[in-house]
């Protein structure tokens, strides 16, 4: 039951909010301001992740809360939090 | 009766001699106990040593251990609140009045006919079901009826939980797990300097590792020194004393689930006192003391009842004051056990110590106990109770009388707790245990349960544990520790190996019945891994978690496998540490208040009308109105042809709504629907379907600009939050620099929607502000005004297919517009309808529905939607849709059902097969989504999803339920059944 530190609401229990992925994983073409990725490229933006052994940086939603996104660093062995921020200012708190 | 006559009461011995006698039976059969006492202490006190079954092979089951360890003695309590099954007849305490059977027996644990299973055991190894009951072909559903009957533990109760339970919230500075004296010390510590802590013990005393200890604390006995610290810390209100309280479970920084048992008898009248409480703690350090078990050894036959723990055996007399034989053998390596084997003497039982070792203590000889040094107990006659043990000594073997046999091979630290959050446990090969490895932030663990058995040293630990803890919280701790003097400390012969012979009937798992010719063939059977041999064999999978025979299985395996203990390791350690009663984890939550329901503002209006209700998620909806003594179907058919013909009016106050507003609102529509966005004038509302970036869809609903800036967007009633936070997502984390707020409004606004070919003129009474003539407010127009002199938002969106007029106002006017609109209607006879009808009436014009049509793996052209899909615009979703697979011809497409023979009804969650092969495995050419018998049409209609459906219109094939076995000959049709060119809706 992990303890999260919300920007706007402080330190709140892991049952107030939402898991949203890792939070490095970007679209292939964003806002399809380029070309379009091959089925390939396009697959792996939908449905491959990395699995580490350690630090993870990821999206949480503070669903009962604040209902702000939210990147969190967690180590995915110790599951100690890093930092916390908002998603909206770039990850910064 | 065999032997057990020998157990007895020892007067003025124990902690409840001053406690009131207690009537109680046990299958049956009725005997006096004390109040208080365990349940196992009185069954021995009064020579029932045979309590259970086990498992597999029903062997006679006694009590070996004094509590949550025990493996077999599992009995059932009969209580008015509810029978309970599986209890540890160590962990309950007897009231007068309690009832108690065996389990897993026919017919009783006594004389069991289902026994002749242990003769049987060659059929039964490790795995057998994979070996033995393999044929003929077909039978193993009548052996699984026979073996399921036969095998498990207690019958699950079909009453209803009628007890009392409880949960709560506590946050403290420090947790310390583990009453015993190194936890006892540590919470000293900690409270002395100010922190608040929790203390909690499973048993209903503290310190109880101390009542057989002979050592002086501070200069007095170490049982009295435990008392004194609890008095102490009973004073303090920033301590919190939970006797009879597992720590269930410990979790990220610092949560632990912890049970308190209250009582054990059934709640007395009018008394609120639950029997368990859940607490959910959170805690800024935790000291787990859990202290160490007894590791039995295991040689043949020692699952007898009469084998117990040596903790056990001296524990029942300091504790219970009950002597557990009148004739106790003891095989034992240590120095403790010989302490312990003078409490038994002095208490006048006939004590025979057989110590492995060369020699040791005299403790046990000075009392006048018999101590026969390098000897060993081979093996344990007496099927119900010990009648002898043999004895392997320097002169030979030979039988040995005796009623009670109490074993250690050594000590087991206790390190579930240390290793749920983590901790890895290194193998302690000099003294044969495993001990805590790595080192946790915020929680370390002192005393046995440490590998630290001086009284001593353990106390040493605790204290300087606790002072480091109170640093890390900013408290000045005192560090000195208690002084402690004759301190027995532990001693253990050197290793030997599990079992020094036979493989059969040395039991390492008792509750399960898994012996030493188990694990071995496991590994000649190839399994390697602890955790594929723990499944394979059961070892360790019982309701005890094999907490005292999962270190002897590990050592037995290395042995095996000629590797070391290190090499094989544990099995991974997961909460709880004991089982959970499910009430408990349930608590006060009545089902209602475990899934809230919501209800819209006029709630009561459509109470007062008839309504019946519907579980629509998390919404309570009226699925329709009975007027007098209709039938469902009679009510629906009159609502919707009411709709059709007249006008009636719906509460749709549950559909999502969100405000957003900003420069780049309509930027941030046309990446999210399928569609255009960038005409759509104010004044006007637009339908959208939504998709996942895979291409399916997820949502739909209407978006209406009313300002330049500012529009409302609808979603599904189930979609509300999820649509918010996936705009809110893509808005924050991934689109920052969109200039766009949002708002969610869904519960801020009661809208209503009044549809028919008179609902102009219903609309038209209560209208203000706002021209209703068709040229003015045309189909998808959206307007400003009053209604009912209340301010109001308008929108002609229609879900029925009918004239029809979507009316919002601000939710705590909700009950003053439903009014209004009902007497502006009444010249109409207009009158609500529910969900039910409203879903007859989409279903007639062919309208998908998230959830059915739309069930997660359909995308737009899937659904005859293709038109909405934008091929100037980028969206989410759209690359997903241009990979070739997407527009694949054989994919399942929606298309309309209907039955040949008009007069049939289509049969339930039917699936459509060709009529020529009916019965093909693996034949089904698709599945009806949606189905309702059709007042328009005076015919079942439904909706399908069929592979290749939109080029297969006009096909007959047959619609075919496994769940009712009908199958009804139906033709494929459009899916559009009723005014497919729209006119009623625009008009």
């Amino acid at each position: 039951m992990l303890l999260i530190d919300c920007p706007c609401c402080g330190e709140r229990p892991e049952d107030e909010f939402g898991f949203g992925g890792d939070a490095t994983v970007r679209h292939p073409n964003e806002a399809g301001a380029g070309d379009p990725p091959g089925i390939e490229a396009f697959a792996d933006y939908l449905y491959l992740r990395d699995n580490p052994k350690g630090w993870h940086s990821e999206f949480w939603v503070h669903r009962y809360g604040c209902r702000r996104w939210l990147v969190v660093e967690r180590h995915t062995v110790t599951h100690e939090v890093r930092s916390v921020g908002l998603a909206a200012s770039g990850g910064e708190g | 009766m065999t032997g057990v006559k020998g157990a007895r009461r020892v007067p003025g011995a124990g902690l409840l001699n001053r406690a009131p006698a207690a009537g109680f039976s046990f299958d049956g059969r009725r005997y006096s106990g004390v109040a208080g006492e365990s349940l196992a202490a009185a069954l021995v006190a009064n020579g029932e040593h045979v309590v259970a079954r086990s498992f597999k092979y029903h062997r006679p089951r006694g009590i070996v251990g004094i509590g949550n360890e025990d493996p077999a003695g599992l009995v059932t309590l009969a209580r008015p609140t509810g029978d309970e099954p599986n209890l540890r007849a160590t962990m309950v305490e007897l009231y007068d009045g309690l009832a108690a059977h065996g389990q897993n027996a026919w017919p009783s644990v006594r004389f069991d006919a289902t026994a002749v299973t242990g003769f049987l055991s060659p059929l039964f190894p490790a795995g057998f079901y994979y070996k033995t009951f393999m044929g003929p072909a077909g039978a193993w559903p009548f052996y699984e009826r026979v073996i399921r009957r036969i095998a498990g533990l207690g019958e699950v109760p079909v009453q209803a939980d009628s007890e009392i339970y409880a949960s709560t919230h506590a946050h403290a500075d420090l947790l310390v797990a583990g009453g015993g004296v190194a936890g006892l010390q540590a919470a000293l510590v900690a409270a002395r300097a100010g922190a608040r802590v929790v203390l909690a013990d499973e048993n209903p005393w503290f310190g109880l590792g101390a009542l057989a200890d002979p050592a002086t604390i501070d200069g007095r006995p170490a049982w009295e020194w435990a008392q004194a610290a609890v008095e102490e810390l009973a004073e303090l209100d920033t301590v919190t004393l939970l006797s009879r309280t597992t720590v269930a479970g410990r979790y990220e920084h610092g949560f632990a689930v912890l049970c308190q048992k209250l009582r054990d008898a059934p709640p007395a009248a009018g008394d609120p006192t639950p029997r368990f409480r859940l607490w959910k703690l959170r805690v800024n350090r935790t000291i787990v003391a859990t202290g160490a078990l007894d590791r039995p050894q295991v040689f043949t036959n020692n699952d007898r009842p009469g084998v117990m723990t040596v903790a056990a055996a001296v524990g029942y007399l300091d504790r219970y004051g009950v002597l557990v034989g009148s004739r106790i053998a003891m095989a034992v390596r240590d120095d403790a056990a010989h302490a312990a084997a003078a409490r038994l003497a002095r208490a006048g039982a006939e004590v025979t110590v057989l110590d492995s070792r060369d020699t040791g203590s005299g403790m046990a000889s000075d009392a006048g106990a018999t101590v026969e040094w390098r000897s060993r107990v081979v093996d344990v006659a007496g099927r119900s109770g010990i009648r002898s043990v043999r004895v392997d000594g320097p002169r030979g073997e030979r039988w040995l009388t005796a009623d009670a046999l109490a074993v250690r091979d050594g000590w087991s630290p206790t390190l579930h707790l240390y290793a749920q959050t983590g901790g890895k446990a290194v193998w302690d090969d000099a003294r044969t245990m495993f001990v805590p490895g790595t080192a946790e932030v915020g929680a370390v663990t002192v005393g046995a349960c440490n590998g630290t058995f001086g009284l001593r040293e353990g106390l040493a630990e605790a204290t300087a544990a606790a002072a480091a803890l109170c640093t890390d919280l900013g408290l000045a701790a005192a560090t000195g520790a208690p002084a402690v003097e004759g301190d027995i400390g532990m001693s253990v012969g050197d290793g030997q190996g599990v079992a020094s012979r036979g493989r059969k009937h040395c039991f390492v798992d008792v509750q399960n019945d898994v012996t030493l010719a188990d694990l071995d063939l496991a590994v000649r059977e190839g399994y390697r891994s602890i955790e594929h041999v723990k499944r394979y064999t059961t070892l360790g999978m019982g309701t005890d978690q094999g907490k005292l025979g999962n270190i002897n299985g590990v050592r037995a395996i290395a042995e095996a496998r000629g590797e070391a203990v290190s090499a094989i390791g544990t099995t991974r350690f997961r909460p709880p540490t004991v089982p959970l009663p499910m009430g408990v984890v349930a608590a006060h939550l009545s089902p209602d208040q475990h899934h809230p329901m919501r209800r819209t503002a006029v709630h009561q209006m459509h109470e007062d009308a008839g309504c019946v209700w519907l579980n629509a998620g998390a919404w309570l909806r009226p699925q329709f109105y009975r007027r007098g003594t209709e039938t469902d179907l009679e009510a629906v058919n009159r609502e919707v042809m009411a709709v059709r013909e007249n006008v009636g009016l719906v509460d749709v106050s549950t559909l999502g709504k969100i405000e957003i507003a900003g420069p780049d609102v309509a930027t941030l529509l046309n990446r999210v629907y399928t569609n255009g966005w960038s005409t759509l004038k104010v004044g006007m509302g637009r339908y959208g379907i939504m998709l996942r970036e895979d291409g399916m869809v997820f949502d739909d609903g209407v978006t209406t600009r009313i300002a330049e800036q500012h529009y409302v967007m609808s979603t599904t009633s189930g979609g509300a939050g999820a649509v918010y936070e996936w705009l809110t997502s893509l808005l924050e984390t991934r689109w920052r620099d969109l200039r766009v707020a949002l708002v969610p409004v869904t519960e801020e606004w009661f809208a209503v929607a009044i549809a028919g070919p008179k609902a102009r003129d219903v609309l038209a009474r209560v209208a203000e502000g706002f021209d209703i003539s068709n040229q003015a407010f045309p189909f998808m127009g959206a307007r400003t005004g009053r209604v009912a002199a209340i301010p109001a938002r308008v929108n002609r969106i229609s879900f029925s297919g009918e004239l029809s007029y979507e009316i919002n106002v601000p939710a705590d006017r909700a009950t003053e517009l439903w009014s209004a609109l009902l007497e502006a209607g009444a010249p109409e006879a207009m009158a609500p309808y529910g969900v039910e009808s409203m879903g007859v009436l989409r279903l007639e014009k062919g309208h998908f529905v998230i959830g059915r049509e739309a069930e997660g793996r359909t995308n737009p052209y899937d659904i005859g939607l293709g038109r909405m899909v934008s091929s100037k615009k980028w969206f989410i979703g759209k690359e997903a849709l241009e990979f070739p697979e997407m527009k694949n011809p054989r994919r399942r497409q929606i298309v309309g059902v209907v039955p040949v023979d008009k007069r049939e009804r289509l049969p339930r969650s039917a699936h459509l097969v060709i009529p020529e092969r009916p019965d093909e495995v693996g034949g089904s050419q698709g599945w009806v989504a949606s189905m309702a018998w059709s007042p328009v049409f005076d015919h079942d209609i439904a909706l399908a999803l069929v592979e290749g459906g939109h080029g297969r219109i006009g096909e007959r094939l047959a619609a075919y339920s496994p769940m009712d076995g009908k199958r009804v000959a139906v033709d494929l049709v459009a899916p559009h059944f009723y005014d497919p060119d729209g006119g009623r809706q625009i008009g």
